[in-house]
């Protein structure tokens, strides 16, 4: 009987009793663990008095977050930790693996181009009241794609870690904010040479680095991030420290500024003016400039020297045993990824009007990797929805009036992003650890591609 | 094929040094147009030391390599290679993710894209297990499949010289006489020059014209295989209960 017994709790131990209260169990010994930690950190609340500390006790935080572990604990207890079925296997099954995605990822693909292009239209016709704010996180999210394409150039082709992406995004912005300043240049004109002018940073970065990898190369580069911000900082009379640089011009429209009133853009079509132009008009700037992105990235992948890029990732010593030239290839990885970190960086530039050193900390650089490896190294949709998903949800977080009053008004969700990026890259490399969409593309596609894409998924080699 | 004026290459007096650790104590060793040339050994002899001296990585400290009349002791690898020596590495270094064709593509990497069809044909007729393969991740290959990727890419760039690090390392018996074999239709057929480094001694020395034996950076022996294989050191050293 007693084995009859055990078989059975084997075999469906979510509706056993003993599990249910082993769980209960289980969960209550977390609470308490909370309840006692808590007490001191989250339940008392010291503030400076006049006379020393003023000690208040947070009653309704403390149990909150006891209950909040306590049903956490149980809701993990009863579907994924003391079950046969975890529920984490099954998202993990229903998520898009292996080759069965590579098709849907090209339809998901064109789904989402088709979408981008239309938009500023979108939201201006369903959401008139809230447009502008819409279409501002559309731009805003768009940068965050190119950088992301750019630095994938860099880390996810050519797979050197580079922490110090921000310098070049520092680097275009800066050029062209200063050419306007000193040499009164255009965006158009100022857009090429500011991505140079990252291109040469690029390599002047790379020379000294090329025989770094790994944690080495990632040290120098974040040191080299920083240099660019402090050295921005402390040039006063060139790039004004702290104080940044205001009244950056706005792009124009072939000559046409898109103004008010006489010679601008609405008035040179006859059309009525409306400051929601503007925003249109940037965000196609950006959506063509990260297409342009994407477009060269993919194009590089089939000819040999973006190979070599992908082939160096893999393998550094087999590279130079075939005659590849290293540091020539890691330099042009290291420029071309900057030139578009120029880019946008010119971008970001136009866009706000106003720039200082604050723009480009480090924390500037870990987003973009962070969307870089949450995408999935080297893919290019993968960055994408890491994007979206990323800038889009910091921005969601603002929406969260509900938390407020939970944990007090003077609680800013906005302010827990880190921890939610942590906890998101933590929870994406427990369940996809290469990566949202971590198939990578051969970049030569043969008729049999399909009949051997099944065989590997047989061997369970699918990445 | 000593009746060659002067050898494709010529190893003359090489010490390498690992930072204070010395690796090769001065190895001299030819190998002539048309000639499968082995170095056999025990590990840590140098052997893979002295390959990767040939392609300049590490460098040789002291000593001259003189290949085709260009003195390349002192050239970086890349340049080395384009000179039409083609090395297969020591533990195969495929691109695991990268399929079987742009493995293929990346060892043609310097060579004029139009001999592309030509080659990629020639290796598939060695080797067609690749050909089934073709878009199959280099790294889902099994060991001996790698080993054929390996030696395929290096024949990709059109080298005058092929050099071969452990070929049978880790392969089924079956396995290394395959390779091993493909190695002789390329001798004989397309007059291809083969430095072999093996520790695999009694195959490696049936199927070499010549061979050198190393011990601790020094050159000890040399003659042809089947000299080398009726010597009782060579016999008590590499081969007894090695006869596989």
């Amino acid at each position: 009987m007693a084995t009859n017994g055990s078989n059975r709790a084997v075999a469906a131990p979510q509706n056993d009793p003993n599990s249910f209260a082993a769980s209960v169990k289980d969960a209550a010994t977390a609470g308490f663990l909370v309840a006692v930690l808590g007490f001191f950190f989250i339940g008392i609340r010291t503030d400076i008095a006049p006379g020393g500390l003023d000690l208040k006790m947070r009653w309704g935080a403390w149990i909150v977050s006891i209950l909040v572990v306590f049903v956490g604990r149980l809701l993990l207890n009863l579907f994924v930790l003391k079950t046969d079925s975890p529920i984490t296997r099954k998202i993990a099954g229903a998520m898009p693996s292996g080759s069965r995605f590579a098709g849907t990822g090209k339809w998901l693909m064109r789904a989402l181009f088709a979408f981008a292009l239309v938009l500023p239209f979108f939201f201006t016709t369903f959401f008139p009241g809230k447009d502008r704010q819409f279409i501002d996180l559309a731009i805003l999210i768009m940068t965050y794609i190119m950088l992301g394409w750019g630095l994938n150039i860099v880390v996810g082709l050519a797979g050197l870690l580079d922490l110090g992406y921000v310098a070049f995004y520092a680097v275009g912005a800066y050029s062209f904010a200063l050419l306007a300043q000193y040499l009164d240049m255009g965006f158009w004109f100022a857009l090429p040479l500011a991505g140079i002018l990252a291109a040469c940073w690029g390599i002047v970065l790379g020379f000294p680095v090329l025989r770094l990898r790994g944690d080495y190369l990632a040290i120098v580069t974040l040191a080299f991030g920083e240099i660019i911000r402090v050295v921005l900082l402390n040039w006063y009379e060139f790039t004004n420290g702290p104080d940044g640089i205001s009244g950056i011009p706005k792009p124009t429209f072939f000559g046409l500024e898109l103004k008010r009133g006489e010679g601008g853009f609405a008035d040179f079509f006859g059309i009525a003016y409306d400051p929601i132009q503007r925003f249109i008009f940037l965000y196609y700037i950006i959506f063509i400039l990260a297409l342009i992105t994407n477009f060269v990235t993919m194009r590089l992948r089939r000819l040999p020297i973006g190979r070599a890029w992908e082939a160096l990732r893999e393998d550094e010593i087999a590279c130079r045993s075939l005659g590849i030239n290293t540091r020539n290839t890691k330099l042009t990885a290291f420029s071309i990824g900057a030139m578009f970190g120029g880019f946008a960086g010119s971008f970001f530039a136009t866009r706000q009007g106003f720039i200082s050193p604050e723009s480009f900390t480090f924390l500037e650089s870990a987003i973009i990797l962070a969307i870089v490896v949450l995408g999935g190294l080297g893919s290019q949709v993968g960055v994408v929805i890491a994007s979206i998903v990323m800038i889009g949800g910091i921005e969601m977080l603002r929406n969260l009036g509900f938390l407020q009053q939970v944990f007090g008004s003077g609680f800013d969700p906005v302010q827990y992003r880190m921890l939610i990026f942590g906890l998101a890259m933590v929870l994406i490399m427990v369940w996809k650890p290469r990566g949202l969409i971590s198939t990578r593309e051969p970049s030569v596609v043969l008729k049999e591609k399909k009949r051997i894409g099944a065989d590997m998924v047989a061997q369970g080699e699918g990445h | 094929m000593s009746a060659q004026n002067e050898p494709l290459l010529s190893v003359r007096g090489v010490e390498t040094y690992y930072g204070n650790i010395v690796a090769l104590r001065g190895v001299d060793m030819d190998v002539h147009r048309g000639e499968i040339v082995t170095m056999i050994g025990a590990n840590g002899a140098g052997k893979s030391t002295l390959m990767m001296t040939i392609c300049g990585d590490p460098r040789a400290r002291n000593g001259q390599i003189v290949y085709d009349g260009i003195d390349i002791t002192m050239m970086p690898t890349h340049d080395i290679v384009s000179l039409g020596i083609a090395q297969s590495p020591e533990g195969r270094r495929i691109f695991p993710r990268m399929t079987v064709m742009e493995n293929l593509q990346m060892g043609a990497a310097l060579v004029d894209p139009k001999y592309f069809d030509e080659d990629i044909a020639k290796v598939f007729k060695l080797f067609p297990r690749l050909k089934e393969r073709i878009s199959q991740r280099g790294g889902t290959l099994s060991g001996g499949e790698q080993q054929m990727l390996a030696i395929a890419r290096a024949l990709m760039s059109r080298p005058k010289l092929l050099l071969l690090d452990e070929p049978s390392l880790g392969l089924a018996p079956l396995i290394v006489k395959q390779i091993f074999d493909a190695i002789r239709e390329l001798n004989e057929k397309e007059g291809l020059t083969v430095f072999l480094v093996e520790q695999n001694a009694f195959h490696a020395l049936k199927l070499a014209h010549r061979g050198y034996v190393m011990v601790n950076g020094n050159v000890t022996m040399s003659g042809t295989g089947a000299e080398l294989l009726k010597k009782e050191e060579v016999r008590a050293a590499y081969l007894e209960g090695g006869r596989h």
